[in-house]
């Protein structure tokens, strides 16, 4: 049995068989992730724990009490609290930091017999998209050959390559403007951001409140179905997150949907190389051949979101990391004075990207600058958002590139910020509008790197984009396993 | 906007951050730049637009104001870089 090229739905067949015992399974991944440290995936193995866990679900699989994840070893984004077990953000802020509670969405997953492999390397509190800002050092893409490093994309890199690298299983990530459906992009797996408010944010740790969402990365769109089933949830922790009927995104699969397909035109723009054109336009092949119509739309405001993203992201980052202090947990550098105490601590907590969009928030905050920059990009928010809805009276679902390239070499944009930010310039509208999105793989570029492509929906209509997702999936035929 | 030195360290301070001098250029270079890219938004016409906070349609519901936990000092605690006596530690606020 090949374990290591193994996807969750084969692994939950697998074990329901008896072929195979979670302990074995646990095991091998541990090792696996032992052997390929090269990668900086994992911040942190729960090497002992994972096996404790894996021989209890081995009982449950046995004596037929086995729950929806039962015996999976999965690798959680390093940006979830987990109740005892180091949780960092990737911070020297919280390099000491361990929760004494774990978060909701987390918490669903051990409840469904999920298995904690490890926490996983990201951008520092997922600022970044390339996670070469982690206090820990950058994570590689698995796809990297002759000695040229690639990154795996950010800032959920960590969980990307984790499961790209065959070192875990499925992962969770986080997403704020592009954080799981980018760097899934960039290693060939499938991500999931779902829409605001399907997944509880209880318990992880906020970079801005008004984007983050949860969602799933794994080897294959079912895969992310089934897993953001047991992820998604009302919780009374969150008064953001949506009381809705429990999903069944994994079983409706099985009906195959007709879809109205949206192709914005403003995305289709001067940067955007040949190769990513040529796999759009298959694409749309692909769903034309499956009986969907495509037709084009217009989101007229679309070359504003970075903006406003960069504006609202960080003017949340600074409120939000404004609570670490030095007093109550992480790090501390004392002083005598209580100011000077708080600057050094954050001085010397904090990285280089987390310190810029700390201040950047603060100044477009602060008296006589809120108006002109906050206000202002709530305002083009709202713009936005109503691009989409007018598109979506027309469409199901929108198809776009997830990012503009394919990944980039480690050390090539990271002292251009405004390069960087550049990178999520598909994946930023879709977040300041709440809405549910999906990537991809489709092929490799001519740098044998994969592309992903992104699946917009409508609020709370994940469904429709798993199904087109399937489509783009069951036609492209992409291998994970070629030539890495 | 041109982000001064001067305006540079107001930032800092604003931010709880302290900045050494020597990055107070690059700061200043740095965030400039950031901020005339999102300049950009001044082309939008947003007359009468209102502004979002919360992207999601779902009205975020009101609950009774209950206490529904407790006895949790030592969790509260558990994780503070100085504590005594069931309090954090901070150095003299007033004088």
């Amino acid at each position: 049995m090949d374990l290591k090229n193994i996807n969750l739905e084969e692994c939950l067949k697998f074990l329901k068989e008896k072929k195979i015992s979670s302990k074995e399974l646990t095991t091998f991944y541990l090792k696996e992730a032992e052997a390929n440290k090269d990668l900086n995936a994992y911040i942190l193995l729960n090497s002992d724990n994972a096996i404790k866990s894996a021989e209890e679900s081995d009982k449950r699989i046995s004596n037929n009490t086995a729950r929806p994840l039962e015996g999976i070893p999965i690798a959680i984004k390093d940006l979830f609290c987990t109740k005892d077990v180091l949780t960092t953000a990737a911070s020297k802020m919280l390099n000491n930091f361990k929760p004494t509670y774990e978060s909701t969405v987390t918490q669903k997953l051990w409840d469904a017999g999920a298995i904690l492999l490890g926490k996983t390397n990201l951008d520092e509190f997922a600022m970044g998209s390339s996670n070469e800002t982690s206090f820990f050092g950058p994570s590689i893409n698995p796809w990297s050959k002759d000695k040229k490093k690639y990154v795996p994309g950010g800032s959920s890199g960590g969980s990307a390559a984790a499961v790209s690298g065959n070192i875990a299983i499925a992962a969770t990530g986080t997403d704020t403007g592009g954080s799981i459906r980018q760097p899934a992009s960039y290693c060939g797996i499938v991500g999931v951001k779902p829409t605001y408010g399907r997944c509880s944010r209880w318990g992880i740790v906020s970079f801005a409140s008004s984007l983050d969402q949860a969602g799933p990365m794994t080897k294959t769109v079912n895969d992310a179905a089934l897993m953001l089933d047991v992820m998604a949830g009302y919780d009374k922790k969150d008064s953001t997150s949506a009381n809705l009927k429990k999903t069944t995104f994994y079983k409706d699969l099985k009906n195959k949907k007709k879809l109205r397909i949206g192709i914005p035109k403003q995305y289709k723009n001067d940067q955007l190389n040949k190769e990513i054109i040529k796999f759009w336009e298959l694409g749309i092949e692909f769903f034309r051949k499956n009986n969907c119509e495509v037709v084009e739309i217009d989101l007229p405001h679309t070359e504003y979101a970075l903006a406003t993203y960069y504006i609202i992201s960080s003017a949340e980052a600074s409120s939000n990391l404004a609570r670490y202090d030095g007093i109550r947990y992480g790090l501390r550098k004392n002083s005598e004075n209580i100011n000077d105490l708080y600057e050094q601590t954050r001085a010397e907590g904090f990285g280089e990207e987390v310190k810029r969009r700390i201040m950047i928030g603060t100044y477009v905050l602060s008296a006589g600058y809120y108006d002109a920059y906050y206000l202002k990009a709530q305002k083009v928010r709202s713009k936005i958002i109503n691009d989409f809805n007018e598109a979506f009276k027309m469409v199901d679902i929108i198809f776009t590139p997830t990012a503009p390239s394919d990944a980039f070499e480690q050390g090539s944009k990271i002292d251009d910020p405004i390069q960087m930010y550049l990178n999520d310039v598909f994946t930023v509208p879709v977040s300041l509008a709440g809405l549910p999105a999906i990537s991809v793989p489709m092929g490799l570029s001519k740098n044998n790197l994969p592309l992903g492509f992104q699946i917009i929906g409508k609020s709370f209509e994940e469904d429709s984009v798993f199904s087109a997702a399937k489509i783009i999936e069951e036609n492209s035929n992409f291998k994970r396993e070629t030539e890495k | 906007m041109d982000i001064d030195k001067k305006l540079v360290e107001k930032i800092a301070t604003l931010s709880r951050v302290k900045i050494e001098e020597k990055e107070v250029e690059r700061f200043s270079k740095e965030l400039s730049k950031i901020i005339t890219w999102v300049e950009k938004l001044n082309e939008v016409d947003t007359k009468d637009v209102t502004p979002v906070a919360n992207p999601s349609d779902i009205k975020i519901p009101f609950r009774e104001d209950e206490i529904n936990d407790g006895k949790i000092e030592e969790k509260i605690l558990k994780n503070a870089p100085e504590k005594k006596a069931g309090y954090f530690v901070v150095p003299k606020v007033l004088d």
